[in-house]
C-alpha cells in the first residue's frame, strides 16, 4: 500500500494553474524524487501535500488517513515532516537547540513540567540533549554544536535543516530542493545522508532541481511540467523519456523557433 | 591543532574566577554595591528603587511575548490596569487581603488575556501591533470613564501593602527587599521555562512560524500561551505597584508605561533571561543621574539612550559576551 496516495490535486490561483489533477502514490520505504523545471509547480505541490496551502480539488491520504485539510503541525504530527527550498533555520538558537526544537513532537510536558522539573523531565531534556547530538553526527555537525545557527555556511545549514526535521522522527521526509546553492562536495555529502536514512526505513519524497543528484539517488521520479504530471518511472527511464527530454532541454520546434 | 587547543584553554581560565567568570562575579559585585548605597542612602532611591523592581517584573513578562516569542505587543499595559484596579477595588471595597487580591486579579488577567488574545493573535506584525495598542488605548478609557467602577481621574488611595494577616510590609526597606524577592522568583521562573522543550518552542517560532509548524509546533496555541505569561506577571506588577504606592489613577498604566517598558526592555536586551531586569534598573536610575544636569536632564537622558541603542544594540545583558572565550571552533579535516 502507498505510504503516500494523491488524488487529482489541483490547485488554481485566480486565473493560473499552479498544479492540475496530480496522481501520485509513494510507496512505504521508498526513495521518491519529484522533478521539474522550474515553475513547474513543484513547490506548490509539496506546500499542498504538507498542510502549508489548501488544494482548490484533490485529496491527499497519508499511511491511509485523508489528511487534506489538516494543519501543518498535525500534519507532522502523524510523520509528514518538511523541509524547505529557502531554509528556515531557528536564528538566535544554537545549532544544537535547532535540532532539540526537532524533538518537539517526541517530548512532552509544558510549563508546569519545565517549572518543577521532575525526575522524567530532566530525563528527557537530557535525551533530547543527547540524541540532539546523535543527529548532529549523523549529518556530519558534531563539531558545530554550540555554534549559532545562523553562523554556518549555507550547505551545512541544509544539513541542519535535515537534522531537525529527522528528530521529529517523519514516516515520510519531505525534502525541498536540498541541493540548491550547494557545492559538489556538499551535495555529496547531503546524498549520502539522504541514502543512508532511507536505508534505515525513511520514506523520502523529494523536490529536485538538480537531475544529475536524482538520477543517482531515487528509486522512482515523477516529473512535472507546467503543473502537470507528464510521466512517472524509474532514472533509466525518465533519463530516455522523449518528453521529460523536451520539458528539459526544449522540442526541436521550440529551439528552431 | 593543539596550538589552538590550548590558547582557548588559557583563555577560559583566565576569566574563570574559582569557577565563576568575572562578569558574573563583576555584576554581581556592582548590584550589591548598588543596592548597599541605595539601602544606606534612602529616601527618593528607595521609591525610584521599588518601581525598578516592579517595571521589572513587567518586563520580564512582557519578554516572554516580545523577547521569546517575538511578538509585538503595545497593550500589555491593560493588564496592569487590571492587576492595579483589582486588587485596589478587591482591598478598598471588600476588605481582601493584599496577597488574595493580587492572586485574584491575576486570575482575572489570565482569563482576560486568554478572551483578548484569542482572536487578536491571528494578527501578524503591524496589525497584531495595532490591534494590540487598542487594547491598551480601550482599557486607559474604561479607567478613566467608568467612574462606578474606578473612580475615574480620581484614582484609588488607601491601598494597603503587602503583607500576610497581621504582619504588614510598611517600612520602605523592608518592600525594596519584598520586591526584589519578587522580581527574583519572576526571573527565576522566565529562566526554567526559557530554557525547557516550552521555551524552544517559543524562540523557535520568534525565528521562523513555518519552520516551527513544520516540526508539529502548534504555534497559535504557543503565541497565545506567551502572551498570557505576559499578562500575569503584567497584572502582578500592576498590583504590586498599587499595594507599594498606596495610590492608583489611570495615568499610572497610560501609554508612558508602553515606552517606559519597551525601553526598559530593549536597553536591558530583548530575549534574554536576565535583561528585562537590568534594562528595568538601569533605565529608572538613568533619569536620575541625567538630572544632575539640570535643564538639560530630558536631552542628557535621551542622548545615554541614543549611544545605548548604537553602540550595545542587543542590549546591556549582551556585555556579558565581551571578554569571553569564543566557543573553540573544531578543527574540520586534519
Amino acid at each position: 500500500m502507498a505510504l503516500l496516495a494523491v488524488r487529482n490535486l489541483t490547485k488554481r490561483f485566480d486565473g493560473l494553474t499552479a498544479n492540475s489533477d496530480i496522481n501520485l502514490d509513494i510507496p512505504e520505504g521508498s526513495l521518491f524524487a519529484v522533478i521539474g523545471p522550474n515553475g513547474a509547480g513543484k513547490t506548490t505541490f509539496f506546500n499542498m501535500v504538507s498542510g502549508f496551502l489548501a488544494p482548490t480539488a484533490g485529496t491527499i491520504e497519508f499511511a491511509g488517513e485523508d489528511i487534506t485539510h489538516l494543519r501543518q503541525d498535525k500534519i507532522a504530527a502523524k510523520g509528514l515532516v518538511r523541509t524547505f527550498q529557502l531554509v528556515q533555520l531557528f536564528k538566535g538558537m544554537t545549532v544544537a537547540e535547532n535540532v532539540e526544537v526537532g524533538f518537539h513532537l517526541a517530548t512532552e510536558g509544558g510549563v508546569g513540567a519545565a517549572l518543577m522539573r521532575l525526575s522524567w523531565f530532566r530525563r528527557q531534556e537530557a535525551d533530547v540533549h543527547a540524541k540532539a547530538r546523535e543527529l548532529l553526527v549523523f549529518v556530519g555537525l558534531a563539531g558545530q554544536a554550540e555554534q549559532d545557527a545562523e553562523l554556518l555556511p549555507y550547505g551545512q545549514q541544509r544539513l541542519l535543516e535535515v537534522a531537525r526535521a529527522l528528530a521529529a522522527k517523519p514516516r515520510l521526509l519531505l525534502l525541498d530542493e536540498p541541493a540548491a546553492g550547494l557545492n559538489a562536495h556538499e551535495t555529496d555529502a547531503l546524498a549520502a545522508v539522504i541514502q543512508d536514512l532511507n536505508r534505515q526505513g525513511t520514506t523520502v519524497l523529494l523536490i529536485e532541481h538538480d537531475m544529475a543528484l536524482v538520477t543517482r539517488i531515487a528509486q522512482r521520479i515523477a516529473v512535472l511540467d507546467f503543473g502537470c504530471k507528464i510521466t512517472e518511472g524509474t532514472p533509466d527511464e525518465i533519463k530516455r523519456h522523449p518528453d521529460v527530454i523536451a520539458a528539459y532541454l526544449g522540442t526541436e520546434e521550440a529551439a528552431n523557433a | 591543532m593543539r596550538s589552538n587547543h590550548t590558547m582557548t584553554l588559557r583563555a577560559s581560565i583566565s576569566t574563570k574566577l574559582g569557577g565563576y567568570d568575572y562578569f558574573a562575579v563583576g555584576g554581581a559585585v556592582f548590584i550589591a554595591l548598588l543596592f548597599a548605597f541605595v539601602f544606606i542612602k534612602g529616601g527618593y532611591l528607595l521609591t525610584v528603587m521599588q518601581l525598578a523592581m516592579i517595571y521589572g517584573v513587567f518586563c520580564v513578562g512582557l519578554n516572554f511575548f516580545m523577547g521569546y516569542t517575538g511578538q509585538a505587543s503595545f497593550g500589555q499595559n491593560a493588564f496592569a490596569a487590571i492587576g492595579g484596579y483589582g486588587t485596589a477595588i478587591l482591598c478598598v471595597e471588600y476588605g481582601f487581603e493584599p496577597m488574595l487580591a493580587l492572586l485574584a486579579s491575576m486570575a482575572i488577567s489570565g482569563v482576560a488575556s486568554v478572551t483578548v488574545g484569542y482572536p487578536t493573535l491571528r494578527l501578524r506584525g503591524h496589525y497584531l501591533a495595532m490591534a494590540t495598542f487598542a487594547l491598551g488605548l480601550i482599557t486607559y478609557d474604561l479607567s478613566v470613564q467608568w467612574t462606578s467602577l474606578t473612580q475615574g481621574y480620581m484614582g484609588y488611595a488607601g491601598i494597603p501593602p503587602l503583607g500576610i494577616g497581621a504582619f504588614t510590609i510598611e517600612d520602605e526597606r523592608a518592600k525594596l527587599v519584598c520586591l526584589m524577592v519578587i522580581l527574583v522568583i519572576g526571573l527565576w521562573i522566565s529562566g526554567r521555562l526559557r530554557n525547557s522543550r516550552f521555551g524552544r518552542a517559543l524562540r523557535a517560532i520568534s525565528a521562523t512560524e513555518h519552520g516551527a509548524a513544520a516540526l508539529g509546533i502548534r504555534v497559535s496555541y504557543y503565541k497565545l500561551a506567551a502572551f498570557v505569561i505576559a499578562a500575569l506577571y503584567a497584572s502582578a506588577a500592576g498590583s504590586l505597584f498599587a499595594h507599594t504606592v498606596g495610590f492608583i489613577s489611570p495615568e499610572v498604566f497610560g501609554l508612558q508605561m508602553v515606552v517606559v517598558t519597551f525601553t526598559m526592555l530593549y536597553v536591558g536586551g530583548i530575549g534574554t533571561v536576565l535583561g528585562p531586569a537590568i534594562g528595568a534598573v538601569v533605565a529608572s536610575l538613568l533619569p536620575q543621574i541625567a538630572r544632575s544636569t539640570g535643564r538639560f536632564q530630558d536631552i542628557a537622558y535621551a542622548l545615554v539612550l541614543l549611544l545605548l541603542l548604537i553602540y550595545v544594540p542587543k542590549g546591556l545583558s549582551a556585555l556579558a559576551g565581551i571578554g569571553r572565550p569564543r566557543p573553540a571552533k573544531q578543527a574540520t579535516g586534519s
